[in-house]
């Protein structure tokens, strides 16, 4: 958690200076979710994410040099400077994609699920998502379907209550996140998604139904992020409402608790992950840029 | 050779490559129905069973990105839709993923996957049952899109689009699925992206894509007859087309007609006329002439059908324009097949 956070106000930092150029969604606020639920899972399982996935990426043993090279567009980046902020990969922990479009690797995930399932292996696929995305029928349709083929997978919903600049009052009738999956015979919890212990007991408990074929799951994570939709600055644009909220949400610091949970100072290992951060930003640094004369390559593999 | 309709070519091809490859798995609308996939997938659930021949809910958008994550995690699935134009709800997944995936993630994985989508067109069926919707495919970078004109080449594209490491739109048209030919008993594959001359002239170049290639052919018969020696050549893939063979045809006639089972506009005639122009304008003796569909959505009424549809007399009559033995015609080639 401390590893997502300390990197992600580093990742700040370059947007605010105007060295990272790319779009960045921060997860601040959230590392809960991530290291909860990837904590629950094993080598093999996947992690399908979105556009805010450096917490996905992180938690999954992804490489902070790979991450921050791709933010700032080098061909060290864990997507050869391609995919920028939004476009992760780390197949080899998991991470085959994350990709922007709301909701858009949800199915994707119920597609490797049923890979795994007509192979025989016993692998889990995770889709997270936003509360946003709950909006997009496909992922209804994937609930569906999820159910009708009993896929090990678990839908992990972080309910950071805003889509973009939308309360979820603005967009729902009824705060019932955790109920989406119901009509489509996929159960739901709901977990406090700053408490990690919560969302990793949760997680593994999903993650063990998935697992011994018994079918999805749907956590709804409820949380906060910190700062704006996109970008460094705290999102201070829609209102005195949402002020209120993140002193309050701070006072929920998952961090923090974790602190509580585990009785102990947190500082020495903060100074450990800063050096690992310094360095690994470094490197990146050192990282070439991306040549013109290859814009054409990889449209296609051959 | 043994000869196979268009349509046992398909089924052919499906489970040859069931039987061989068992990552290759069918997912999609009307696969365990006795009718909906017009014979091409008959029985198939029976052989392969039905966890991996899944006739699902209708759910175009979420079931196509089933099939993009299942071709991720290793699989190679046919991702099947019984009308193309039910292929609108799952843009996503074909063009925002599987398309850019190879792009996005500088070639570090792609996505192996067909899309077979079905033309369905006339029967009076209507503008949302009978579009052929290729031309959009092909505007697209990393989707490559295939259209098969006979039964030999509706087995080696599919087997060559299963082998292809990039997504795959493969689109067939039933009016072609009682058309008979020669075809191989085993596995072979149709180069993508490889144009078929089957018919060498002198006089006029004929490309014809999918039906109208068949078209194509019928009305270099009659053009034959007239004393006019055309060369027909069958695009079989749109992206990526080859461009080499239909160049070199175009210089050696200086004239060319693209015959195309979709609409007019920013279609792939116009793609195809508009590099001749660029590439070979001082080797043509006449304008490049359109055999299209009208810019109009598909009619449900017989009669209008008739009209909607080109055939054979419009490749002719715009062959003769090009080679200056008609006046000019007005209005849309399409309108006077």
């Amino acid at each position: 958690m401390l590893r997502i956070r300390r990197a992600e106000e580093a990742i700040a930092e370059m947007v605010d200076s105007g060295e990272a150029r790319c779009p960045c969604h921060l997860s601040i606020g959230q590392e809960a979710i991530p290291a909860g639920v990837c904590a629950a899972l094993r080598a093999g399982d996947t992690v399908w994410g979105g556009h805010r996935s450096h917490g996905h990426y992180l938690a999954q043993g992804g490489s902070l040099e790979g991450l921050f090279a791709e933010v700032l567009g080098r061909t060290t980046g864990c997507s050869g400077g391609r995919g920028g902020s939004m476009h992760l990969i780390a197949a080899e922990h998991g991470i085959p994609g994350t990709v922007p479009i709301v909701a858009a690797t949800v199915p994707l995930a119920a597609g490797a699920a049923l890979a795994y399932k007509l192979r025989g292996e016993a692998r889990v696929a995770v889709a997270f998502f936003g509360d946003g995305a709950l909006e997009e029928g496909s992922v209804h349709e994937t609930l569906n379907l999820a159910a009708l083929y009993r896929l090990p997978m678990v839908f992990v919903c972080e309910n950071n209550l805003y889509s973009s600049h939308l309360h979820w009052s603005e967009r729902r009738l009824a705060d019932n996140l955790d109920q989406a999956g119901a009509f489509h015979s996929v159960g739901g919890e709901r977990v406090d998604g700053n408490q990690v212990e919560h969302v990793e007991d949760a997680a593994r408990r999903a993650v063990a139904r998935a697992r011994a074929g018994a079918g999805p799951s749907l956590l709804e994570c409820r949380t906060f992020r910190w700062r704006g939709h996109v970008g460094a600055s705290p999102d201070q644009d829609v209102g005195v409402r949402r002020r209120g909220e993140l002193a309050e949400w701070r006072e929920r610091d998952p961090i923090r608790r974790a602190e509580i949970l585990l009785a102990t100072d947190l500082e020495p290992y903060r100074a450990e992950i800063d050096q690992e951060i310094r360095c690994a930003l470094a490197s990146a640094r050192s990282g070439p840029v991306r040549d013109a004369c290859r814009l054409e390559e990889h449209v296609c593999v051959s | 050779m043994r000869q196979l309709t268009y349509v046992q070519a398909i089924h052919e091809a499906h489970r040859q490559a069931m039987a061989a490859d068992a990552r290759v798995v069918l997912i999609g609308q009307g696969l365990w129905s006795p009718w909906y996939a017009g014979g091409s997938l008959d029985n198939l659930d029976r052989e392969f069973g039905r966890g991996r021949v899944l006739d699902t809910p209708v759910s175009e958008n979420a079931v196509s990105g089933m099939a993009v994550g299942a071709a991720l995690a290793g699989m190679r699935p046919i991702v099947f839709h019984p009308r193309m134009d039910f292929l609108l709800l799952a843009m996503d997944p074909m063009i925002n993923q599987a398309a850019n995936w190879s792009y996005l993630f500088a070639g570090k994985a792609s996505v192996p996957l067909v899309i077979r989508a079905v033309i369905n067109r006339g029967g009076e069926q209507g503008a949302q049952h009978s579009q052929a919707l290729h031309a959009m495919f092909m505007h697209v970078p990393g989707l490559k899109t295939v259209m098969p004109a006979t039964p030999a080449d509706a087995k080696g594209l599919l087997l060559a689009a299963l082998e292809d490491p990039n997504p795959v739109l493969y689109i067939d048209d039933r009016w072609l699925y009682s058309q008979t030919g020669p075809v191989p008993e085993g596995i072979y594959r149709t180069p993508i992206g490889e144009a078929a001359i089957r018919r060498a002239g002198q006089d006029v170049t004929i490309v014809g894509i999918s039906w109208m290639a068949a078209q194509a052919l019928e009305a270099a018969a009659v053009l034959a007859s007239q004393g006019i020696d055309a060369e027909v050549i069958d695009l079989r893939s749109l992206k990526p087309w080859d461009q080499g063979r239909v160049l070199e045809s175009a210089r050696k006639t200086g004239r060319l007609i693209v015959a195309d089972s979709g609409w007019r506009t920013a279609g792939a005639a116009a793609e195809i006329a508009a590099t001749v122009a660029a590439e070979a304008f001082h080797d043509l003796h006449a304008p490049v002439e359109r055999v299209t569909l009208p810019d109009t959505p598909a009619p449900t009424s017989r009669a209008e059908e008739q009209a909607y549809y080109p055939g054979p007399a419009a490749i002719v009559e715009a062959a003769r324009r090009a080679l200056g033995q008609t006046a000019k015609a007005c209005g849309t080639v399409g309108a006077a097949a």
